[in-house]
């Protein structure tokens, strides 16, 4: 039984569909017997995420783990097609890293979702759901799966924001929770109807009556003209840009990321925004190279308007939670910023940013939620001298804050460097330029990061506050995974950066060929 | 004469006439064997169905029984069964003379399976008059309810006009032809040598009468009166079962008889498309009342349909009709309509649940289904979710399947029309969904679900997912139908 194997990449997005069905017949009022089931299922996921990690192979680099099941043929003048639409998994580089990062970002999601009271059963179904569409769409090499997974990904999403969010008051509106999940939804889907549309054309375009990516690339130079792909690359490049939280098209994140529950804010800032560049990378790139090669121009510019944008709108807020959505945009600009330089420092960079923000952003999430809790408000403002009766929850906001604004030693650092020296490498006179930017853009998060660290965690104990305990083992423990690895990344980030560039480099041969 | 083809439209006849006159002799107690009888009986016969293999022709051509017509049997015969057991309920607590209510739902079952095997306009339009007869009556059956009356009045004035729309193109059609059999009509047609304006004026009135039938814009005016009007599993009915036995009977006319001509009536058809699909949906967002929501939302459903019925054939610049990807279009549509199909009757089951126990048929009256009856409410927010395409559900692969393969054919951009639209759509399936889960619930009355229900809606469940995840032995069974009226000569 070979799709039994431990090996075939399939189990990262059945095992949390089994978890599903298991959750599925489990009576609701048994509220402990969900936790312990969800956790074991998000442990076996983090297991098997890890084992795809250290298996690896970066010296052979390419893809790996490879399974296909024939699923569906489509009749037409292209014959009897054979991989018309197929269950077609593997491995490379860059998706090893983004699966080990989702698991990372859903056990300790799951670990934390534990305080959960009302109806969690359905929480975690949903939650689990969710991760099986980001996992199989990092593991998936057809079209048709990938967006099935992309579309699955996203659903989930309002009723996990709906249900278990919450609302924010401002002084003078207020934003429901209802309202923000209904506007993430929507704003998403209609990023994906842009890439649905972009899909279908290469498909018919191509003429291969195959939705394989393998079967579309083959044909990318007869096929495929300038035109035809730098119109379809700019609808990819929106499309999967508004779930990367692409200027002007972020306005979803923030106030989706605010009003979800802790740890659907840790895997929607932590994964789900990682999924949107990683479609650039595995749809636009790889079968549009020359669209790539005409728009990276226009996407460094949008990313560097988004580091500073996100960074200067950061600073604006008082909601703890308002700051990191806007940190989140901020950084997702580094992101694209890296894609845009399409060059191999700044594509690792890059993918290493994903992985680093991602990490560091669910760390932000959980902190912010522990506090919540205890003190039921997020506003800055009123939170004073937090680090006194909570000294290790201080400690872990500072050492993400630390990592957010770049401190060598912390994976926020080797990233952020790679991405710079990327794009001072690729352009001459814009490349200092918007260089330049990106380097303030740092220097504003450490304002923010620097000036929300002294008020609310180190400034002037407020006395009128109850005593709060201060974290609890169980999220020690959640919280202890996600700093081993921004320290690890930030000490040593050779072993990322080589598996990384082995799922790099053919794409990128691939865009400077075909110019 | 081969009588044998059509042995199971004879014994749905029969079972019609047993069904009322079983309702002479049982007392008021026992009426509610006539479902039983109904069901059993028309198991059996799609018991028997499923076993026909045979094929071939009746009164020269008249009706056709290949294994395009053998397919939509089952089909009808399939959801027939569906809206029985789904109407038993409703029946038994809101409908008096049950009888006459099964045994006209039977006709419109025969008729819906004549519609789908007839080779010839004639025929096609003597079994489209049963079925609309049959749900003119089922619409305004809940006589003493005004709705049910006026959207009763409504649906006839309007299906009788429709009629005589088609009936007067098709007695231009055979005045100017001389036939009215798809193939002999494709053939006259392919070798005239210019079309003669009253001809097209013929098959335009026909497709207007098409249009009528399938609610599309702007024909619809019947549709949400007509929808909230009737008893709910009649809507569910209406809004499944007349729409795909037209469509099939719609693939079977174009691909077969007038596809020379379609240069000239693919503009008309993406016109009505765009706007049924647009329209349909931009309506069905202001809606209070879950009936007429799902009616406008069957209207934009109608619009994937008609997009898929105005791209079977393709046409060159230069106006060459090619059937290249005939058959990838065709697959599609009848897949697109089965994946609705198993969605509406499951969303119409949770309506019908909800109604029998409260009362209440709009969107407010489902406030917090959730936390009253998780089932119902899991199968209606799964079945909201496939009408919107959204993966892991049928409605998600099959309308991935339909707009692929009308993009295929070269209409992009009209696919894209397609999509936008089903965002549109998103908005109001996500409210609903809203106040399912998250609205506190307004209404504290039981819902009481039977276990009969339970299995059905699970039935019906299973049936989106497989569909959404598993397609492929359906499309095989869909594949074998289409070939048979598509087979290449």
């Amino acid at each position: 039984m070979e799709f039994l194997s431990f090996s075939n990449p399939a189990g990262l997005v059945a095992l949390p569909i089994l978890g599903c069905f298991i959750l599925f017949f489990i009576p609701g009022h048994r509220a402990n017997l969900v936790r312990w089931i969800s956790t074991t299922i998000a442990f076996l996921v983090l297991i098997i995420s890890f084992y795809f990690f250290l298996s690896f192979d970066h010296f052979e680099g390419g893809r790996q783990f490879i399974y296909e099941y024939e699923w569906l043929s489509l009749i037409g003048p292209w014959g009897e097609s054979q991989r018309a639409i197929s269950m077609s998994v593997g491995i490379d580089g860059i998706a090893v890293t983004m699966i080990l990062l989702t698991g990372i970002v859903m056990f300790t999601g799951t670990v934390v979702s534990w305080n959960i009271n009302v109806s969690n059963k359905d929480f975690f179904i949903l939650y689990f759901l969710l991760l099986s569409g980001v996992f199989g769409v990092f593991i998936t090499y057809d079209l048709f799966f990938f967006f099935f997974f992309y579309e699955l990904s996203v659903l989930p999403m309002y009723l996990l924001i709906g249900k278990w969010g919450s609302s924010s008051k401002f002084s003078s509106f207020e934003r429901t929770k209802e309202y923000s999940a209904m506007k993430l939804t929507l704003v998403l889907v209609a990023g994906s109807v842009l890439i649905w549309v972009a899909i279908i054309a290469m498909f018919v375009q191509s003429g291969t009556g195959s939705f394989h990516i393998d079967e579309i690339q083959k044909v990318i130079p007869d096929k495929f003209s300038s035109e035809f792909q730098s119109a379809f690359f700019l609808m990819l490049m929106i499309g999967f840009g508004i779930l990367a939280g692409l200027w002007p098209f972020h306005t979803w994140s923030p106030d989706g990321h605010v009003a979800a529950p802790t740890a659907v804010s840790m895997v929607h800032a932590g994964v789900l925004m990682k999924l949107g560049a990683f479609g650039i990378i595995r749809v636009g790139m790889t079968l549009l190279p020359e669209g790539a090669q005409v728009w990276m121009p226009l996407l460094i510019g949008l990313g560097a308007v988004n580091v500073i944008y996100g960074a200067l709108s950061a600073m604006g807020q008082t909601d703890l939670k308002y700051v990191i959505g806007y940190s989140s945009v901020s950084h997702m600009g580094y992101v694209l910023m890296g894609l845009g330089t399409l060059s191999l420092v700044g594509l690792n960079g890059a993918v290493l940013q994903m992985f680093s923000h991602g990490v560091m952003t669910a760390l932000f999430f959980a902190v912010v939620g522990m506090i919540y809790e205890r003190t039921r408000t997020r506003d800055s403002l009123v939170l004073s001298g937090l680090a006194q009766k909570m000294g290790i929850i201080a400690v872990l906001f500072t050492l993400a804050g630390l990592t957010s604004l770049g401190l060598p030693g912390l994976s926020g650092f080797a990233a952020e460097l790679l991405i710079f020296i990327g794009i001072f490498q690729s352009y001459e006179i814009w490349g200092i330029i918007l260089g330049s930017l990106a380097v303030i853009g740092a220097a504003i998060t450490a304002v923010y990061i620097l000036r929300l660290l002294a008020k609310v965690f180190f400034g002037l104990a407020d006395e009128t506050l109850p005593e709060y305990l201060d974290s609890t083992p169980r999220e020690k423990f959640a919280a202890s995974i996600l700093v081993i690895f921004i320290v690890l990344v930030g000490l040593w980030p050779f072993p990322f950066v080589k598996i990384i560039e082995s799922g790099v480099e053919p794409i990128l041969l691939q865009i400077v060929g075909a110019g | 004469m081969n009588f044998h083809l059509i042995y199971p439209e004879f014994l749905l006849i029969g079972l019609a006439f047993l069904v009322l006159m079983l309702d002479f002799f049982l007392s008021e107690k026992k009426k509610y064997l006539l479902n039983w009888v109904s069901t059993l009986g028309m198991a059996f016969i799609l018991g028997i169905a499923l076993f026909m293999n045979q094929q071939g022709d009746l009164y020269q051509g008249l009706l056709i029984i290949d294994g395009y017509a053998s397919f939509f049997r089952i089909f009808f015969l399939a959801i027939g069964i569906v809206v029985t057991l789904i109407s038993r309920d409703y029946v038994d607590s809101n409908i008096s003379n049950p009888g006459e209510y099964y045994a006209i739902l039977i006709f419109t079952i025969l008729a819906s399976i004549s519609l789908a095997s007839s080779g010839e306009l004639l025929t096609a339009y003597v079994s489209l008059e049963i079925l609309s007869f049959g749900l003119y009556v089922l619409v305004a059956y809940d006589r003493y309810n005004p709705a049910s009356n006026e959207g009763g009045v409504k649906f006839i004035l309007l299906g009788a006009f429709s009629s005589a729309l088609i009936l007067y193109g098709l007695s231009q059609t055979y005045g100017l032809i001389g036939t009215t059999r798809f193939n002999e009509i494709a053939v006259l047609l392919n070798s005239m040598e210019n079309i003669s304006i009253g001809m097209v004026v013929g098959f335009v009135l026909i497709l207007a009468g098409i249009a009528f039938k399938l609610a599309a814009i702007p024909f619809h005016m019947w549709a949400p009166d007509a929808y909230e009007g009737a008893p709910i599993p009649i809507t569910a009915w209406l809004s499944v079962c007349s729409k795909v036995a037209i469509v099939a009977l719609a693939i079977r006319f174009f691909t077969n008889g007038i596809f020379p001509l379609a240069p000239d009536w693919q503009p008309i058809l993406i016109v009505l498309a765009v706007l049924t699909m647009i329209g349909g949906n931009l309506l069905a967002l202001v809606q209070k009342n879950m009936k007429r929501l799902l009616a406008y939302s069957s209207i934009g459903h109608a619009g994937y349909l008609l997009m898929g019925l105005a791209t079977l054939v393709g046409v060159s610049d230069e106006g060459i009709v090619s059937k290249e990807l005939t058959h990838l279009v065709s697959n599609g549509l009848i897949f697109h309509m089965v994946a609705y199909g198993a969605t509406n009757f499951a969303i119409f089951f949770c309506l019908i649940i909800v109604y029998n126990s409260t009362g209440r048929e709009d969107i407010q009256g489902l406030s917090g289904l959730a936390s009253r009856q998780p089932l119902v409410a899991l199968v209606m927010v799964c079945s909201l979710f496939s009408l919107a395409g959204m993966p892991v559900f049928a409605g998600f692969t099959s309308k991935f399947y339909l707009f692929n393969a009308v993009a295929s054919q070269g209409f992009l951009l009209l696919v894209g029309v397609g999509i936008i639209a089903s965002l549109i759509s998103l908005y109001y399936y996500l409210t609903v969904a809203r106040y399912l889960y998250i609205e506190k619930i307004s209404d504290n009355s039981m819902i009481y679900v039977s276990f009969n229900s339970k299995l059905i809606l699970i039935a019906l469940l299973m049936f989106m997912i497989l569909g959404g995840v598993y397609p492929s032995p359906l499309m095989d069974l869909i594949q074998t139908a289409t070939d048979s009226i598509l087979k290449i000569d």
